[in-house]
């Protein structure tokens, strides 16, 4: 089942002489249950093509489905209501709510949907348990670490039970050691609940929660890495082939399905 | 949403928007000290003239409505009371004099000569009325009242400079009228003839009576404007003014009064500016934050009226606080403070108060709506 799909989009900012082509002719698609890393130096068009699929910026053409409706023609106050409801967000930083706790910022996103119900706040609550937060609830984001913020901001992108799931350098601001937990959670949680996650990173070695890699030059899809032990080399991370079976945090990782992974490319 | 975001931050940032709410609420103090101290003043310069039984003031014409220099004489009141229309006419007379209490500091006030039963007398709240034209009764007016304590049947002594010569004449207290003063002063009435003996430049011999003014009492009070263009055409030599012309062409009163609703102006600016600018920069603080809500799916309707929200709930805690601190404190004025806080000014202050915070807040409501989401993703288009 797709859960993102991405047809031909190109975003072109300025007109004339100086227009930029920042994202060309990019199709790509992404199944519910799978997380993919789009990667690749600053200026190769990753986080304008983030944006596009997030219906933060419309793109000059073609069309991006999700959840099977075409956001790019819809309206500025039609895409909000869209992305509160069908889009779950993890930002590199100011993610969270200055003044909500812990719990309140997590909640936000059901009361936005009309869905802060006893269920909701229950779940809510075991969501931020499960991300080891279980002690930090009712805590404000300036008392929690880097570390424990991204984890919240997982759990908000998580809540409201999304369609998609997109995450701009979620580790940006974290030492080796939180970036591995914080990710790895957060690829667990994706395919644990179903969800189609894209992650932005310039990190290569967090490429190794993904399920595939989306390699980006120039505005264009320049590789895609399905094969887990290419994957694992790209992350730096091939010695865990010998030592470790290739799976994400005990579970077979999947494969990207080559049929769904590349359109025009 | 807009509700729930906008008192939890207000909430959980109480120092910060209590501080704002502390300056709105001084300034709140202000407006309404300057607005109690401007209706204070114009009372007290105009209370007796507003307060007349009477609709128009007759003015010797070319005097520039000068109660000081205006003359009337017996002769023209007789020829006033002859235009048709009138009902009654009083002469009025203005001077100065001090009030020596036994033992205690000299006080200056307006004494007023009136004609007994006529427009221009005071109705007393307890006692008589002035009997006759003549006599050593007196009417005082409760400035007087609270500033010597007298009573109904008590003596007091006037001093009046004649020449170089100190004059002292004891007058007994036959009515109380509530408050009247007439240039800053509180003010003792006395009938007509014992004002003009009494005062420092009256008492010409020979001569006929005179006052400073005339107060005419229509038949109809409706017909103000015609009256006065009547009494002018058929009197000779007379100027006619209705109450408020009077008293806002008192030396000084018009200047006073736009001196201090100026300042009340600037002040009410300065909080619009001060709101404002707290807000502005909280905005720009928080752009990284707004991008980021608008990006996970909240409209630009919440984010603007969660602003909106906090602007009027700190605005409306700082006009209250200070409201009532001026309440609390103008209650406890002594009464040689000229400071009167009426319901319809400390209302029609307040009001404008309440908009100082969403005219200085529409500023940064709008910078608010104006931040994109794609600011969330550090972009901007």
């Amino acid at each position: 089942m797709i859960g993102l799909e991405a047809i031909n989009v190109t975003k072109v900012y300025g007109a004339g002489a100086t227009a930029v082509t920042a994202v060309n002719d990019v199709s790509l698609s992404v199944r519910r249950g799978e997380f993919v890393a789009l990667v690749g130096p600053s200026g190769s068009g990753k986080t304008t093509m983030l944006a596009m699929l997030a219906g933060l910026l419309r793109p000059s053409a073609g069309q991006i489905f999700i959840a099977g409706q075409d956001i790019g023609r819809m309206s500025e106050t039609q895409r909000t209501r869209f992305r509160g409801r069908y889009i779950g967000f993890a930002f590199q930083s100011n993610n969270l709510v200055p003044y909500l706790t812990a719990l309140e910022n997590v909640e936000l996103l059901l009361r936005l949907n009309g869905k802060l119900d006893r269920n909701g706040r229950e779940r809510a609550r075991d969501l931020l348990v499960r991300l080891g937060l279980g002690e930090r609830l009712h805590n404000r984001p300036n008392q929690l670490s880097g570390g424990q913020q991204q984890r919240v901001a997982i759990a908000r992108a998580l809540i409201h039970e999304p369609e998609v799931v997109l995450a701009d350098e979620p580790t940006a601001s974290l030492d080796t050691e939180r970036a591995h937990q914080v990710v790895q959670t957060f690829a667990e949680l994706i395919h644990e609940q179903n969800r189609a996650g894209i992650m932005v990173t310039h990190d290569l070695r967090m490429c190794k929660y993904v399920d595939r890699v989306i390699q980006m030059m120039d505005g264009k899809v320049s590789r895609v890495i399905t094969d887990r032990r290419e994957i694992l080399r790209l992350a730096g991370a091939a010695d865990e082939l010998d030592g470790h079976p290739p799976s994400v945090n005990g579970k077979p990782a999947l494969a990207g399905d080559p049929l769904a992974i590349l359109q025009g490319v | 949403m807009a509700f729930y975001l906008a008192f939890k931050e207000v909430w959980r940032n109480k120092g910060r928007f209590a501080l704002i709410a502390a300056v709105v609420a001084l300034i709140t103090v202000l407006v309404l000290f300057i607005a109690a101290l401007a209706e204070g003043l114009a009372s007290a310069n105009r209370e007796y003239i507003e307060k007349l039984n009477g609709e128009l003031l007759v003015f010797q014409a070319n005097t520039q409505l000068s109660t000081a220099a205006s003359r009337i004489g017996r002769s023209r009141v007789a020829e006033l009371r002859r235009v048709e229309g009138v009902e009654a006419v009083g002469q009025v007379g203005f001077s100065t004099a001090k009030l020596v209490p036994p033992g205690g500091d000299e006080i200056n006030v307006a004494f007023i000569g009136v004609e007994p039963g006529m427009p221009g007398e005071p109705e007393v709240f307890a006692g008589q009325q002035l009997e006759r034209s003549r006599g050593n009764n007196v009417i005082v007016d409760e400035g007087v009242i609270v500033r010597l304590g007298v009573q109904v049947g008590d003596l007091i002594r006037l001093k009046v400079t004649r020449g170089t010569r100190e004059e002292f004449y004891d007058l007994t207290v036959v009515g109380l009228t509530d408050r009247r003063q007439y240039f800053f002063q509180p003010a003792v009435f006395a009938p007509i003839v014992t004002w003009d003996n009494i005062r420092a430049d009256g008492g010409q011999p020979g001569g006929e009576l005179v006052s400073n003014i005339a107060v005419v009492k229509l038949r109809n009070p409706d017909e103000i404007e015609r009256m006065k263009r009547r009494i002018e055409a058929e009197v000779k030599d007379v100027e006619v003014a209705d109450k408020k012309t009077a008293w806002e062409a008192l030396p000084g009163y018009t200047a006073q009064q736009s001196t201090l609703s100026t300042q009340q102006f600037f002040t009410f600016f300065i909080g619009v500016l001060v709101v404002g600018g707290f807000f502005q920069i909280q905005t720009l603080q928080k752009v990284a934050q707004i991008g980021m809500l608008k990006a996970i799916g909240l409209s630009n309707w919440t984010v603007g009226l969660t602003a909106f929200a906090q602007i009027i709930i700190v605005n409306a805690l700082g006009v209250a606080v200070g409201a009532a601190g001026t309440l609390a404190l103008t209650a406890n004025f002594p009464v040689t403070v000229p400071i009167v806080l009426t319901g319809a000014t400390a209302l029609a202050a307040v009001l404008a108060l309440l908009a100082i915070g969403p005219l200085g807040g529409i500023v940064s409501v709008v910078a608010l709506l104006r931040i994109e989401p794609l600011r969330a993703l550090g972009m901007a288009q």
